[in-house]
């Protein structure tokens, strides 16, 4: 196969892959972005509870009950999938410079692709752990996709959110595994490349939805 | 942690792996890595911070300090982790393009349900 074929480069000199991602990652902005101006619209319009932001009452009991929303819980899974993207960088940086002689234990730990790899699979995981624990905690209080404005918009949204992660989390294990069967190697920095942007999208659209939806009251 | 030799190994390999490709320009190195996710971190504290901060919250500068705190972290992550900074300009364009269209089509919406009122 000549170098061409195996890079895929285009008439710009840009590998074809990489602008199909980065096209991708726009239209992806646009799709998050009707999610998120759906939940802002409808911001503060529920009629009946639980509300995110102030106390509400339950019509069957007629208890007074806290805000829905759990910042320490939310606040804590930000944390992880930021982490991640740390996880991210230092395995696309491991397997580019796979090559190279490690002389000290920084060196091979730094270089270690399976290891940044499954930090990065494992902080994903961990994240669709909260939002699972997040959702179940507010089913179980009384909030559902039909219960409310906020539930629908916050559920389809968040949940729109999670299915992005969990098949970033796919994507990792797939590169986990060609790491293991043959080892990545400078020549698959690309197809790292292609996963690391994707993830980091993930996470930056986490960022906007921490902050419009979590902290903005 | 040999943070000098792990320094001059990203630099070199990455000079030497990216070299041939148009598009591929060096990138951060790991200790960059590191200090962008600290900043990170530190945004983010700041962040919940200011939530729990009630005076804060009921004063004009937390909507648009959180709002700036959320646009500094995106801008960082694009920026360094998403090598947009060190990229080719057509990636820049293939982002930003779609973004700023996203961006408008939001203020636009929050404009026309009442969310957003200019006063004249």
């Amino acid at each position: 196969m000549t170098a061409a074929a195996t890079h895929h480069y285009t008439t710009t000199g840009l590998d074809n892959r990489k602008i199909a991602i980065w096209a991708f990652i726009g239209s992806e902005c646009m799709l998050f972005t009707s999610l998120i101006s759906t939940y802002m619209i409808y911001k503060g319009r529920s009629v009946v509870g639980p509300f995110p932001h102030r106390p509400w009452t339950d019509p069957t009991t007629g208890q007074t009950l806290p805000p829905i929303l759990d910042i320490p819980v939310t606040s804590a899974s930000t944390f992880v999938l930021l982490m991640s993207s740390l996880f991210m960088v230092l395995a696309l940086a491991a397997v580019q410079n796979k090559n190279l002689p490690k002389h000290t234990r920084g060196d091979r730990i730094l270089g270690s692709s399976k290891l940044w790899l499954w930090a990065t699979a494992l902080a994903g995981a961990t994240f669709l752990g909260f939002q699972a624990y997040e959702f179940t905690s507010f089913v179980h209080e009384g909030l559902t996709i039909k219960t409310n404005l906020f539930g629908s918009t916050f559920f389809t949204l968040t949940g729109f959110h999670g299915a992005h992660v969990t098949a970033g989390v796919l994507w990792l294990v797939t590169l986990l595994a060609i790491d293991y069967r043959r080892g990545l190697t400078p020549r698959d920095a690309m197809n790292v490349d292609l996963a690391a942007l994707y993830w980091h999208f993930v996470d930056v659209i986490w960022i906007v939805i921490f902050t419009l939806i979590y902290l903005l009251q | 942690m040999d943070t000098h030799s792990t320094s001059h190994l990203s630099d070199s390999a990455e000079a030497h792996a990216h070299a041939p490709h148009a598009e591929e320009h060096k990138h951060p190195t790991w200790s960059t890595y590191w200090k962008v996710a600290l900043i990170l971190f530190f945004i983010t504290v700041g962040e919940v911070w200011a939530y729990y901060i009630p005076s804060f919250v009921a004063s004009r500068a937390f909507v648009p300090s959180l709002l700036t705190m959320s646009a500094a972290k995106f801008i960082i992550v694009v920026m360094f982790y998403m090598h947009l900074k060190y990229d080719h300009r057509l990636f820049r364009v293939l982002f930003t393009g779609p973004l700023l269209i996203a961006g408008l089509t939001l203020i636009s919406l929050l404009f026309l349900f009442g969310h957003l009122i200019i006063k004249l």
